[in-house]
């Protein structure tokens, strides 16, 4: 492209000290990113296996069921729960509240908490309340 | 591409004003997802089990059916949109990124189309029994 790279560029990444609204950033792309290609895939997957008959529809249910199909599927319940709670955030950030540093850095850091705590709370359900 | 005036070298780089559409609609479906996911989610573990009979029966129900097809759209939609600034923030080679953004909405059409099908096909055609 014609640019002219000697052109002074706004300073990135490397000038700034870590915090926690920049992981609850990166985060939220990675979640939701994870989500369009593998949640994606899996929705898709059970949607066709259902409407295509018993014996899709079970193997789907043995994979999901597999140590390896269960990992996805906590994987993208906290990848859910991790995004829906960033993404909330940002919707209040973007009315132009919650930009104070301590008000700003205890948000970022709740996303966490929320993630891992209502993805525990959905998987206990499942796991030992339903069996 | 122009090299004289300004206009010229700016023509067809990109933002003509539509980047506040985009940003809109991100959070328009956020909004719709959110209560469609929630919708799923709470619906998912209401059921009993999630076996064939049980899953085909309550999917072929209109009020279970079109939400269904609403959340694909909704979020399908939306993770295009989170996809395509994926690609724009880290694809600078303009033929790649071209071809990314192609490679993209075929991938969400193409798989989205297949969700909606069988949403269709399971609530036009009834339980197999």
């Amino acid at each position: 492209m014609a640019q002219n790279r000697a052109r002074p560029i706004s300073p990135h990444l490397s000038i700034w000290k870590w915090g926690a609204h920049m992981t609850t950033s990166i985060f939220h792309r990675a979640t939701g990113d994870g989500m369009a290609v593998v949640g994606a895939m899996v929705l898709v997957w059970w949607l066709t296996a259902a409407a295509t008959g018993q014996e899709s529809y079970d193997y789907f249910l043995a994979c999901a069921a597999s140590p390896v199909g269960r990992f996805v599927l906590i994987g993208l319940t906290w990848a859910f729960f991790q995004h829906l709670a960033s993404g909330l955030r940002h919707l209040v950030l973007d009315t132009g509240a919650g930009y104070e540093l301590v008000t700003n850095r205890f948000w970022a850091r709740s996303t966490f908490v929320f993630g891992v705590v209502a993805t525990a709370a959905v998987w206990g359900y499942l796991l030992f309340v339903k069996g | 591409m122009g090299t004289g005036t300004g206009l010229g070298r700016v023509r067809g780089l990109g933002s003509a004003r539509h980047g506040g559409g985009h940003w809109v609609l991100h959070r328009m479906t956020a909004v719709s997802n959110l209560l469609l996911m929630l919708w799923l989610l709470f619906s998912l573990l209401r059921l009993p089990t999630y076996d064939y009979q049980t899953i085909r029966l309550w999917l072929e129900q209109p009020i279970v059916a079109v939400p269904m097809i609403l959340l694909v759209v909704s979020v399908f939609w939306h993770f295009r949109m989170g996809l395509q600034v994926l690609i724009e923030d880290y694809v600078h080679e303009e033929g790649l990124k071209f071809a990314s953004l192609v490679a993209l909405t075929f991938y969400t059409f193409g798989s989205g189309a297949l969700a909606v099908f069988a949403i269709a096909k399971i609530a036009l055609t009834g339980t197999a029994h």
